[in-house]
């Protein structure tokens, strides 16, 4: 049986406009299959939940590089409750110092991807929380 | 890390070395080489300081004065960054490069609820005039020269600069900043943009006309090949880009009525030097060359002085790495050789922890002394332009110059400069281009230690800047206070001038000023351009 094809949001929220890393995540996930929705830079949370509901993905990538990825993620799992669709499985990349990972966590983010972490580790962790 | 591709066969030996700009690197040049190029000392080089400047600007190089050093600069509030620079100067820097946060470079104040958790992170957080006040408070403004890290905004922090210029009795003739200015690069890469492309470009070009008679020491743009590199153009595109970007400026400025040798003197560059090394330099001799060439092609630009390729040739932001930081440090002491081996006006370093976070005084310091060594200790500024006439250095310096003229051309096939930024064209490619990279070393294609060889596991902790925020929270309460006590009538009286001005097409630059003086907040003038301009669209990309 063909699998569902999963469906992703990467988006850029806040001010950074720092986005070689998210269009090459974006790229790999189409490669490897998935659908991907690009937000395109400066987001507010707000308009990144909208795009989640109205294309109803299965996945939101937040991609951020300028340090403000707590207050930012926090934000968004705040958001996503609110609106009842915490199920969407939340992945934070970026430029994120190790101590920030366990918080991350507690939030109720699925992985956290630092810079250097392999594509395909980014693919493999996705497409696990999607069927988990 | 290796940019180049190495073809070798199973004894590790190397059969083939391909550059990213798509040449071929042969294991021996001899003078044949030359001769099949068609080599010629006089129209190819020519001494240092002659047409067409390819071993660079300056007759005696080093030797009459070092290069620059602006590490860039900047975090939390004015009075925290101002004391950085400070620590930089007293350790020997000659110039300042102001690092933004995100909120200023977007045109929001710190109050506003889209600068949450951004104020003061990246960069220094401003609002208003006062913030200068206390930033370059006791700085020589007429000696160090001053990079604004500032596109979207650069015509409302150039106007407070000069605001605090004349506050602190300075002749705004005799003060030197370059604001970045450059619009055009932050579409393709680095995104800090606001307005749509054709109004972005008129505020480029207000700066241009306004500096020439006004701040006519003031470089009014320095045109960024470098964020492009970083965001996955090859070392002919970084160049390439540039240029066309720099002649859409002056195109916009040759239309407003002025003789390009009235303005281009002021045009700047800023270039990246990670990768290999050889093909940098070749890029950087080859640039000299050709600009100076294309202008006079171009534009008919007659005097000397204004086909000087000036700029800033550092950061290498991308070839550093997140594992085993400090080889960073040894890999920025590599691309600052590149730099002075290519003859750079002003330099500056990614310090080795950036992958992390902005600098630490600590790792600031270790950047700025490597660049020191190489003046100072390492026999940099013996000689000018010490690899001219190296058969190998000479044919490829020919065939980078090959190369960026063949990326110029694609991009004006396509339809110029502003059509393939702002249909995507440039950034797709780019982050194809990007994505490749990123698979080639993850295959090992591309070599880079500690990350696919030479890899020691878990990463050591380095220690980081920790963003502080009751540096936020002072900022804001700063702004508060400015706003309670300033003249609310003068801000609106300047702020209704500098929207007609906008309107009617006017140079916005006098406008900006009579705001900055009254104490208007950098959003309340943003604002004026956002209600008139409206956003940039960012085209579809995937």
């Amino acid at each position: 049986m063909e699998e569902k094809r999963i469906k992703v949001l990467i988006a850029k929220p806040g001010l950074d406009g720092h986005d070689r890393g998210a269009k090459v995540i974006a790229l790999a996930l189409k490669e490897a299959g998935m659908e991907v929705v690009y937000s395109g830079l400066h987001k507010t949370i707000d308009q990144i939940v909208n795009m989640a509901i109205q294309e109803d993905v299965d996945v939101i990538g937040l991609s951020i590089m300028s340090g403000a990825h707590i207050p930012l993620t926090r934000k968004l799992m705040e958001k996503l409750k609110e609106k009842g669709i915490q199920d969407k499985k939340v992945f934070v990349g970026g430029v994120i110092p190790s101590k920030d990972i366990k918080l991350l966590k507690e939030m109720g983010v699925e992985g956290v991807f630092p810079g250097g972490t392999p594509i395909d580790d980014v693919i493999e962790a996705i497409k696990a929380s999607v069927k988990k | 890390m290796s940019s180049a591709r190495y073809i070798k066969n199973e004894k590790d030996q190397i059969l083939d070395v391909i550059l990213e700009s798509g040449i071929h690197v042969k294991p021996v040049y001899t003078p044949k080489d030359l001769e099949e190029i068609g080599f010629s000392y006089e129209e190819d080089l020519g001494d240092p300081g002659k047409y067409p400047f390819t071993r660079g600007i300056h007759p005696l190089g080093y030797r009459s004065r070092a290069w620059t050093t602006r590490q860039y600069t900047g975090f939390g509030t004015p009075k925290e960054t101002n004391e950085r620079f400070k620590f930089m100067i007293s350790h020997g820097q000659t110039g300042l490069n102001v690092a933004f946060d995100l909120p200023t470079q977007m045109g929001y104040d710190s109050d506003d609820p889209m600068a949450e958790g951004e104020v003061g992170r990246v960069g220094m957080a401003v609002d208003t005039i006062r913030d200068f006040e206390i930033a370059f408070e006791g700085i020589a403004l007429d000696r160090i020269g001053v990079g604004l890290t500032i596109n979207a905004v650069a015509s409302i922090i150039l106007a407070m600069f000069q605001a605090v210029a004349e506050k602190y009795g300075y002749d705004p003739k005799t003060v030197s900043a370059t604001p970045q200015n450059d619009i055009l690069k932050e579409m393709i890469g680095r995104g800090a943009w606001i307005f749509p492309v054709e109004h972005g470009v008129r505020l480029v070009g207000d700066i241009i006309e306004y500096s020439m008679k006004v701040m006519p020491k003031t470089n009014p743009v320095s045109v960024c090949g470098y964020h492009i590199r970083e965001s996955g153009a090859t070392p002919a595109q970084e160049i390439a880009y540039a240029f066309l970007i720099a002649f859409a400026y002056i195109d916009n400025v040759c239309k407003r009525g002025y003789d390009p040798d009235e303005f281009v003197g002021g045009i700047t560059f800023n270039f990246n030097v990670f990768g290999n090394m050889w093909e940098q330099i070749a890029k950087f001799r080859a640039a000299r060359k050709l600009w100076a060439r294309l202008l006079r092609e171009r534009y008919n630009v007659k005097k000397e002085r204004n086909l000087f390729l000036r700029g800033i040739f550092g950061g290498g932001g991308y070839g550093l790495t997140k594992a085993q930081p400090e080889n960073n440090i040894v890999r920025g002491a590599y691309y600052a050789l590149v730099a002075a081996l290519s003859g750079a006006q002003t330099t500056a370093l990614c310090s080795y922890d950036e992958a992390y976070t902005i600098p630490t005084p600590h790792s600031a310091l270790i950047s700025l002394r490597t660049l020191q060594i190489l003046m100072d200790e390492a026999g940099l500024r013996d000689t000018v332009d010490p690899l001219a006439g190296s058969y190998f250095i000479e044919t490829l310096t020919k065939q980078m110059e090959e190369k960026i003229l063949e990326e110029m051309e694609k991009i004006e096939k396509y339809g110029g400069i502003i059509k393939a930024v702002s249909e995507g064209y440039i950034q797709r490619m780019l982050a194809r281009q990007a994505y490749e990279i990123e698979r080639a070393i993850e295959r090992g294609e591309l070599l880079k230690v500690g990350v696919n060889i030479y890899v020691e596991g878990e990463p050591k902790e380095v220690q980081l800047h920790e963003y502080n925020e009751e540096s936020a929270r002072m900022q804001i309460e700063s702004l508060r206070e400015i706003r309670r006590t300033r003249s609310s009538s003068e801000v609106k009286r300047t702020l209704k001038e500098l929207e007609k001005a906008t309107r009617d097409g006017k140079n916005v630059m006098p406008y900006l000023l009579e705001c900055c003086k009254a104490y208007c907040t950098l959003g309340e003038m943003t604002n004026v351009f956002r209600e008139i301009f409206g956003e940039f669209q960012e085209p579809s990309l995937f």
